[in-house]
């Protein structure tokens, strides 16, 4: 089937044909005069009238660019007309800097006298035998022998042919060649000779040397003639004041020419050799930059502005070059970017679109006579109004745009099946939704459009860690599938409900985070009891549940637990038990009373509360681990979209706040800090004595000042550890800082030990803090060889008491390193993830198992060594034993 | 300065993280690279001079078999091609 959008436009006759191979070579001089239409001859580019010069760089020969003039070679216009190549006829040769090294090597291995290769004939058929089997399957192995063939071959001084002594070449990056006399003089090659040695080798021995002489003769690499590419590959840039502006490369190329030219008039004229020699050397930078204007050893080569002009090798390289920027980097329609915000309501498999949006981004819809009617109400709405049509294509394939069609009224009433609306983006549309850096598969998932009002697509919290989004000013792109094909392709493989389980390690990447968390906590205490009005509020949240069962307590009122709530939410063949994150004193589930252990048989949930560990994103071996890998990917979806909403909702109802009572501790756990804090000074300053009474023992492997930083470092982080042991101790277990941190929610018990116990040991790059100035850290501290716990960054505050100035410079100090290595980290892991990418991007599990290359070649005899696609496996096990040991059982 | 074989045994073989080594015959070879559909170059190479192809005499051409434990699976069976040097 042929699908043809747009108007079809009378192509001349091209023959269609496909590509076998490509093969790369080097054009000969009469390659290159034989694809010439025309040789330079001038400098100069316009005459006075502004028109191209006959013979210069803008000849209307090569092409043209400016629409209305006609090309003078093939008589088409600017749109027609694909450029003609020149070529510049040069004086005297130059090297082609970028073939300078196999040059070299051919200089190196071969007889400047006779050109032969420096192999006694007993060699050359013995390497040429070789060879000849290895080229025709093992490229690799042919590519190491060749590399043998030129070290053998250059080692050699004397040549076995003509039995004349050859001098050493040197070649001085990037394109001068000397030769060393037998007293160690450096004596220039010019190119002209250069080239005359690369003619004189035979066909026969550059094939040992690796080169195929048919399409790449040496002498090729010293360029006698220069290509003139085409207009269309160098375009002149009209400004609104009329000045024409030129390309870089016609730059070059007319300081190639006039150099050119100075050059042939000095010989003319019979010049001393030391001016044509200068002159030359200045031919052979401007051809050199006009390759590449970034070569080492090679001044660059700068505009008038000052600014450095682009070489041929710019225009392909890096980032912004031809193929990471123009090729690979193509820019799509069918996309939109914008800020992301949150929305805790939507699906996890939905995404927010703002109607600005849903208005701009399209899907071609074949019209039909089930939907004729929809299409033509869309088409009436017209481009203004959501849901309304941008586009209507007839059958013949013209396509119409709504917005300059002034009767739509007439024109809906002609549109019947055959024709194509491209109708605004509506609810329950597949788009592709991504965050950059796209670094796995799930940095690009398939998502429902909902369209919202507002200017931020929507997304579900539970899908942050996937994608490692935040709402601090984050930017998301959309793209909008726009063939049935791949909408079903899209829905089917792409859609976020089929990635929940992770391939990196074959757990949930989604799940609960942070304020589901703590509702589920809430929710699931003991002392949440809840009145019918509340679960039926909460149960609403959740949509889809059924019938309310009997409530746990009947008298003086009804009133039904948290637990219950979760229990009606459960599939009722559900059975899981797991230890929670407040497990400390019972040993068995079937006997705790205390909440410490999770249990849900047949989808009653009998005791334990809900945390990060049992519903929490990554978490393995949990409650939503075993629901997302044990039921079907909708099912999980959805029992995760009904389950947060009514966390959140419970949340909601009951409020949750911190303030600075959740981090008062008790007077004597001051005092027990104090007292760590001042033992383990103590115990530090003990060690700087014997360091000083030079009673230290130095630990094997150490010196002594090392020992003593470790020692100190130890005894200090001991501090913090023991200030953490007191914290927990002491702080009301009721806080809600403690149930943030105690349920996973968010922070940690470091955390509050910062907080409101002790800050600790700062660290730059990992150790104490030892810069600043000599022989002391700052100007507070007295000299010393050694640096006391104060002048180390120990901070012995909190920062509910604050800091004193040093700490707190000290605390800023470690901070800011701390965002420094971060920045610097991410920028290495990009890069070296880059380079893993490239090298791996063709590897791929085939069919029976195997992990292999693109040309097959076999990488892993079978992929993990057990099958297992981790996606699929249950944290790297294909089968969880006690999984399904457990179900046996548990049917009897 | 190169070992003798029996040096290198002593090194290579009996390193506990060292596969089990041996040069799989020719007819079988065939077989193996079948069941495979592989090419004999499109098996991961080995080098002649590696020590662990040194140590059971292999010659350019040959194929090993590799026995060594996995971390997925107890026991994996993998081949290399022996290419020359």
């Amino acid at each position: 089937m042929t699908v043809q959008f747009g108007v079809a436009r009378a192509q001349p006759e091209v023959p269609l044909k496909s590509i076998h191979r490509i093969r790369f070579g080097i054009l000969s001089p009469d390659a290159i005069r034989n694809m010439s239409v025309m040789e330079v001859t001038t400098s100069q580019i316009y005459d006075e009238a502004g028109l191209p010069v006959r013979g210069g760089l803008m000849d209307r020969r090569l092409g043209v660019v400016e629409p209305g003039a006609r090309c003078e070679t093939c008589d088409n216009t600017h749109d027609a007309c694909p450029g003609h190549f020149g070529h510049i006829e040069l004086v005297k040769p130059v090297i082609h800097v970028e073939f300078a090294k196999y040059i070299f090597d051919i200089l190196r291995s071969t007889c400047p006298h006779c050109g032969r290769i420096m192999l006694r004939n007993d060699e050359i058929s013995r390497y040429r035998e070789r060879l000849e089997r290895l080229s025709a399957k093992w490229k690799l192995l042919a590519d190491n022998l060749v590399e043998k063939i030129k070290k053998r071959a250059s080692e050699r001084s004397t040549c076995p042919h003509c039995g004349m002594k050859r001098n050493k070449v040197k070649l001085e990056r990037p394109y001068d060649f000397y030769e060393e006399t037998e007293n160690g003089a450096l004596v220039k090659i010019d190119p002209e000779v250069v080239r005359e040695r690369l003619e004189r080798v035979p066909n026969e021995d550059l094939r040992l040397l690796g080169f195929d002489p048919t399409i790449a003769r040496p002498e090729w690499a010293v360029l006698t003639v220069l290509p003139v590419p085409p207009p269309h590959v160098r375009p002149s840039i009209q400004l609104e004041t009329g000045i024409r502006s030129e390309d870089d490369l016609t730059h070059k190329l007319i300081d190639i020419m006039r150099i050119n030219e100075k050059l042939k008039i000095e010989l003319e004229g019979g010049a001393p050799i030391s001016v044509v020699e200068s002159i030359w050397s200045l031919l052979q930078y401007h051809i050199a930059t006009y390759f590449n204007n970034e070569l080492p050893n090679v001044s660059i080569a700068k505009h008038r502005s000052g600014r450095p002009l682009k070489g041929l090798a710019q225009r392909l390289k890096g980032k912004e070059g031809r193929f990471r920027g123009s090729l690979s980097g193509k820019r799509v329609d069918f996309s939109a970017r914008t800020v992301i915000s949150p929305d805790p309501n939507l699906s996890i498999n939905e995404v927010g679109v703002p109607i600005d949006v849903a208005k701009v981004l399209t899907y071609p819809e074949r019209v039909n006579e089930w939907n004729v009617d929809r299409l033509r109400q869309l088409v009436m709405n017209g481009p203004e109004t959501w849901p309304g049509a941008n586009y209507v294509i007839t059958p013949e394939g013209r396509r119409m745009d709504l917005r300059y069609v002034r009767d739509r009224k007439s024109l809906v009433d002609r549109i019947g099946p055959g024709w194509v609306v491209e109708r605004h983006l509506q609810d329950g549309d597949v788009v592709l939704f991504n965050r950059q850096p796209s670094l796995h598969r799930m940095s690009i998932m398939a998502h429902v459009v909902k369209v919202l009002p507002g200017r931020t697509f929507r997304l579900h919290l539970a899908v942050c860690p996937p994608y490692n989004a935040d709402f601090d000013g984050d930017e998301m792109n959309l793209h909008v599938p726009q063939n049935e094909e791949a909408r079903a392709e899209a829905r089917l493989l792409m859609l976020v409900q089929e990635h929940i389980v992770s391939p990196r390690y074959g757990g949930p990447i989604i799940g609960a985070r942070q304020d589901f968390i703590i509702g589920a906590y809430l929710l699931t205490r003991k002392d949440t009891l809840l009145d019918r009005e509340m679960v039926a509020y909460l149960l609403g949240a959740a949509r889809e549940v059924g019938d309310i069962e009997e409530p746990a307590i009947m008298h003086p009122a009804e009133l039904w637990t948290g637990k219950q709530v979760m229990s009606m939410l459960l599939p009722r063949d559900f059975t899981w038990v797991q230890p929670t994150a407040f497990r400390s004193t019972c040993a068995d589930p079937a006997t705790c009373l205390e909440d410490e252990y999770l249990v849900i048989l047949n989808g009653f949930m009998a005791s334990g509360v809900l945390d990060k560990k049992s519903i929490g994103a990554e978490q393995v071996d949990s409650l939503w681990h075993r629901i997302a890998r044990d039921y079907p990917a909708g099912v999980a979806r959805k029992w995760l979209d009904s389950a947060l909403r009514v966390f959140l909702r419970y949340l909601d109802l009951v409020g949750y706040t911190i303030g600075i009572d959740s981090f008062d501790l008790p007077p004597e756990a001051y005092e027990e800090i104090n007292g760590i804090i001042g033992r383990g000074e103590e115990r530090a300053r003990k060690y700087m004595d014997e360091y000083l009474a030079k009673t230290l023992q130095p630990d094997p492997g150490y010196t002594v000042e090392e020992t003593l930083e470790n020692r100190m470092a130890i005894e200090l982080s001991k501090v913090r550890e023991d200030a953490t042991r007191v914290v927990e101790k002491h702080i009301d277990k009721r806080s809600e800082a403690y149930i943030m941190a105690k349920t996973g929610a968010r922070g940690s018990l470091i955390n509050l030990v910062q907080i409101s116990g002790v800050l600790g040991q700062q660290t730059i790059r990992g150790e104490r803090i030892k810069r600043g100035y000599r022989l002391r850290t700052l100007p507070h501290f007295e000299f010393s060889d050694i640096i006391g716990p104060e002048a180390g960054g120990f901070v012995k505050g909190n920062f509910k008491g604050g800091l004193g100035p040093v700490e707190y410079f000290f605390h800023a100090a470690a901070g800011r390193d701390g965002l420094i290595d971060t920045a610097v980290r991410t920028a290495q892991s990009g890069y070296m993830q880059r380079r893993l990418v490239n090298a791996l991007q063709d590897v791929y599990v085939a069919y029976d198992g195997t992990v292999r290359f693109s040309n097959d070649a076999i990488v892993q005899f079978k992929y993990s060594d057990d099958f297992t696609d981790v996606s699929r496996s249950d944290h790297g096990k294909p089968v969880n034993i006690d999984q399904v040991i457990a179900r046996v059982r548990q049917r009897g | 300065m190169a070992k003798s074989r029996r040096e290198l045994s002593s090194l290579v073989l009996e390193h506990q993280y060292n596969p089990q080594v041996e040069v799989v015959p020719r007819e079988e070879a065939k077989k193996i690279l079948r069941s495979l559909r592989a090419k004999i170059w499109q098996i991961p190479w080995i080098r002649a001079s590696d020590p662990l192809a040194r140590v059971v005499g292999a010659r350019p051409g040959d194929l090993l078999r590799l026995r060594r434990r996995s971390p997925m699976a107890e026991v994996v069976e993998t081949y290399r091609f022996v290419v020359p040097a």
